[in-house]
């Protein structure tokens, strides 16, 4: 039963990329992604990688969904004469033969693959009682390699400053997007009044049990983004103008604290971001609490955009 | 393997320049150059301390971040190759800083700008993160380092915000991204099959094996997209043609080296006994046929800029000779040696020389509002210190002693005899003939008097033209800097009969191509001639080639077929 389930997961799955791929549309591709996105977060709960279904949920499915869907609404105009433009016949089946040659060659490498396959998971288990967390993923992400969570938040960053950079000059400094207006009394209003405070209590809960249990910092600050941004279209709240004091010293914080507990590191416990026995756990808090700020309103703005108004009202 | 003394220098490299873009990012406005300016000089002194280092004790350098050893914990190594790297990165980011002082300089009293703000902070961002590439002993890690280096790169190219070099932005990033993919899915089956990313364990476990064969074919390619390596440039020609001089010179000189850096990691230090000669001799030959196209095309371009932008294809292309020239005596495996310290000395060379190059064509360009070829007479009379600059640095790039290019192209040319690849001396020679060639080229024409009255000329920053010089002097006399670990014979006298033969000849052969080649004729007694119009010809016939080669579909069915190819080479290894 649960092997016909899963054949028909996997089969569900592949048919869903291959339609985003051969999809005509933009519009319909994105579709078929999201819903993939979808299909694969259940593939990874049957799979037991919660976490990664989670990320895949919110991050993968959800996120890049939502990016795309904008593009793919702002292309829309376009799409008919880039279609024109497009490749001919011959191509795409030279293009379609090359790939399936380099995936039948990978589905070689693959199978050959050992089994059962070489883990650091016991290495992990031996190690987590220092890191006092008890979720193996948070142990790695936060202490093991500790270094690649905080690259990743920086390149966040460096992300948003290149969205950023994309506006033009004489709104440099003004707010991101354009206002959003919706009735004030319309269901999007409503659900922008409603649906807030459960998804902020669910995103802190994400995050809090992360320690421990399947969830985290990353996935806690998509949901409050979300929120965020369900808020900003319903038109109830405005996005910051990029100059604000305020949000600078939040978009750093993360990062910063991160750096400054692994200097603390370099003192207390003899390396750059190793913690000190004891209090390994209050610090990760600490170090996830400052970064889950950060990661809300750099998800959010990437998804708001480049400053398209004046710099001051 | 524990943490050495002075590794904490390794994470200083990295994240100094990254703690800039967080400090430069919050305090903002005026503050950022300001920000830059303190750690481009901090930054300075990490990796001159780290490199006085490495140099007394000569070992590897290591750091155990969070005190845990791999596999499960991440180390940063430096050897001789990194900080060889690091310290010709950071030479170049002060050259590149002082250069764009005028340009993106802050006014007093004037509010936060974007193009500013945005450059000084990605400067900042490029460096920490190719710092990071040449440090990291982790191959995920290495995979965000080289996210890292895309997303500080990208913008870049759109810094001047109009819609065409928007255009050129997302063509890079989408080339880019597909090659990041490729890598990572390279690195995702290294650790289903041999369970760590760690470079030194790596090493160790691997095997020539079908999965290692379908990574290193994988790795390979996506990092050649990365790289610009022909026929994957799509991206480069158009992400110069509207980027600022100083962010050209940031992305041809330092980001394409990144992805460079890590194919040699990869072919030397993870899979040595891997790779084939064969698969080496392809890398090799894709780098032959950029020297081709690059320079042909580069001769026929129109503006200053773009004819830098191909020439800079035609040296990735060189950067990638020494791969099979570095295998040992039996063919069997790669090997740290004599090839690999000449394609490291051309990349430094490249570096340093090409961001020489971008500098003055952006001076040339901000003092005429132009920078078409055929119209530059009377430049050199009017702006002589950045016609030097481009003058010095073509030099060095032709390799005349005592150039890098030169001290590399030697130890090259002795790998090949020795290994008896003589179709390879043929190409190092051929190089330098292109190169003479676009040198030969510019400095015809801004040499020449002008017809009508002289141009009105803006005034460009003394700063700059000197920030120009300088790294186009360091290119020049690169040889005497690495004389210190190489052995004293390999620099001749540059009058002795040898070597001015070979330096003459290499110019004759560069102007003879000038000649043919050149949009407008150099010479009006070469106008019309039958070897000119069928050079001629053949240059045309190049340029349409390129411009095929760089469409989205031919350039990502190359992705694909290179990778197949490659993994084919790499199966196909002599019996034992």
């Amino acid at each position: 039963m649960s092997d016909a389930l899963n054949i028909g997961l996997a089969g569900l799955i592949l048919g869903l990329a291959l339609w985003s791929i051969v999809a005509r549309e933009a519009f319909a591709a994105v579709e078929g992604f999201m819903a993939f996105g979808l299909l694969l977060t259940l593939a990874w709960v049957q799979l037991h990688g919660i976490d990664v279904a989670l990320t895949e949920a919110a991050i993968g499915g959800g996120l890049t969904g939502a990016l795309l869907i904008g593009a793919a609404t702002r292309l829309r105009s376009t799409e008919a004469a880039a279609r024109v433009e497009g490749p001919g016949a011959p191509t795409r089946w030279l293009a379609a033969g090359v790939s399936v040659a380099v995936t039948a060659a990978l589905a070689v490498g693959v199978l050959a693959l050992p089994v059962p396959a070489p883990t650091l998971a016991p290495d992990v288990a031996a190690h987590i009682a220092v890191t006092g967390v008890g979720n193996p993923i948070t142990a790695v992400l936060l202490a093991f390699r500790a270094m690649d969570t905080l690259l990743e938040a920086i390149v966040l960053l460096f992300a948003l400053i290149g969205v950023w950079s994309l506006a033009p000059d004489r709104f440099w400094g003004g707010r991101p997007g354009l206002r959003q207006q919706a009735d004030p009394n319309g269901i999007l209003a409503y659900v922008a009044r409603v649906l807030p405070p459960i998804g902020v209590i669910a995103g802190i809960y994400i995050f809090w049990v992360g320690a421990d249990h399947p969830g985290g910092k990353f996935q806690g600050a998509t949901l409050m983004a979300a929120m965020w941004l369900l808020v900003m279209m319903a038109g109830l709240a405005d996005a910051p103008p990029i100059s604000r004091t305020w949000l600078r010293i939040l978009l750093v914080a993360g990062p910063l604290v991160f750096i400054a507990i692994g200097v603390v590191g370099v003192v207390t416990a003899d390396a750059f971001l190793a913690y000190p026995p004891g209090i390994a756990k209050p610090l990760i808090l600490v170090i996830e609490f400052a970064l889950m700020p950060t990661l809300t309103l750099i998800l959010g703005l990437m998804l708001v955009g480049a400053p398209q108004r004046g710099p001051l009202p | 393997m524990l943490t050495t003394p002075g590794g904490t220098l390794l994470v200083m490299a990295v994240l100094v320049p990254f703690v800039g873009v967080l400090l430069g990012l919050t305090l903002g406005g005026r503050h950022v150059w300001r920000v830059a300016a303190v750690t481009v000089l901090a930054g300075l002194a990490i990796v001159a301390s780290l490199a006085s280092m490495l140099l007394q004790s000569g070992d590897t350098v290591v750091y155990l971040l969070g005190g845990w050893a791999p596999p499960l914990g991440i180390a940063l190594r430096a050897d001789s190759l990194s900080v060889v790297m690091m310290l010709a990165v950071a030479v170049v980011i002060c050259g590149i800083g002082l250069y764009a002082r005028s340009d993106f300089g802050s006014v007093a009293g004037a509010a936060e700008a974007r193009a500013p703000f945005t450059f000084w902070l990605l400067l900042l961002a490029v460096w920490g993160s190719l710092n990071l590439v040449f440090v990291s002993g982790d191959l995920f890690t290495l995979y965000v380092a080289l996210e890292l280096v895309t997303f500080s790169g990208v913008p870049l190219v759109c810094l001047d915000g109009r819609g065409e070099t928007l255009r050129a932005a997302l063509r890079y990033l989408l080339f880019a991204l597909a090659g990041s993919l490729l890598y990572l899915l390279g690195a995702v089956l290294l650790y289903g099959a041999y369970g760590t990313l760690d470079i030194a364990l790596l090493a160790e476990r691997i095997r020539p094996e079908p999965i290692a064969w379908s990574v290193a074919a994988l790795m390979t390619v996506g990092l050649l997209a990365k790289t610009a390596l022909f026929p994957l440039h799509l991206w480069l020609p158009p992400a110069h043609a509207g980027a600022p001089a100083a962010a050209s010179a940031v992305l041809s000189a330092l980001v394409i080296k990144g992805s460079w850096f890590l194919v040699v990691r990869l072919w030397f230090d993870v899979m040595p006994g891997v790779v084939t000669l064969s698969a080496a001799q392809l890398l090799a030959g894709l780098g032959a046929a950029a020297i081709v196209v690059g320079s042909v095309v580069a001769l026929r371009q129109e503006r200053l800029k773009l004819l830098v932008a191909y020439s800079t294809i035609a040296q990735i292309g060189y950067l990638f000779l020494m791969f099979p020239l570095a295998f040992d005596a039996g063919g069997s495996a790669l090997v740290h040696g004599p090839a690999l310290t000449g394609g490291l000395l051309q990349a430094v060379s490249h570096a340093t020389a090409k961001a020489a190059m971008f500098m003055a064509a952006g001076l040339v360009y901000a003092a005429l509002g132009h920078d078409r070829i055929a119209d530059l007479a009377g430049v050199a009379r009017a702006m002589p210190i950045t016609i030097l600059a481009f003058a010095l640095a073509g030099l060095a790039l032709m390799g005349v002693v005592p150039s890098g290019a030169y001290l590399a192209k030697k130890l090259m040319l002795d790998a090949a005899a020795s290994s008896g690849q003589w179709w390879w001396e043929g190409v190092l020679q051929g190089g330098a003939v292109f190169t003479a060639a676009y040198v030969v080229l510019v400095l015809t024409h801004v040499m020449r008097r002008p017809r009508g009255p002289a141009q009105p000329l803006k005034r460009v920053s003394r700063l700059s033209e000197f920030a120009a010089l300088f790294l186009g002097l360091c290119s020049l006399l690169l040889a005497f800097a690495a004389l210190g670990p190489l052995p004293g014979d390999l620099v001749k006298n540059p009058l002795a009969p040898g070597e001015l033969g070979t330096t003459l000849l290499v110019f004759l052969g560069g102007t003879l191509l000038a000649l043919g080649l050149s949009p407008q004729p150099l010479l009006a007694a070469t106008r019309g001639g039958p070897l000119r119009r069928t050079m001629t010809r053949a240059g045309i016939a190049f340029e349409h080639s390129d411009g095929f080669v760089r469409r989205w579909p031919s350039a990502s069915i190359a992705l694909l077929t290179l990778a197949a190819l490659f993994g084919w080479l790499l199966l196909a290894r002599p019996l034992p």
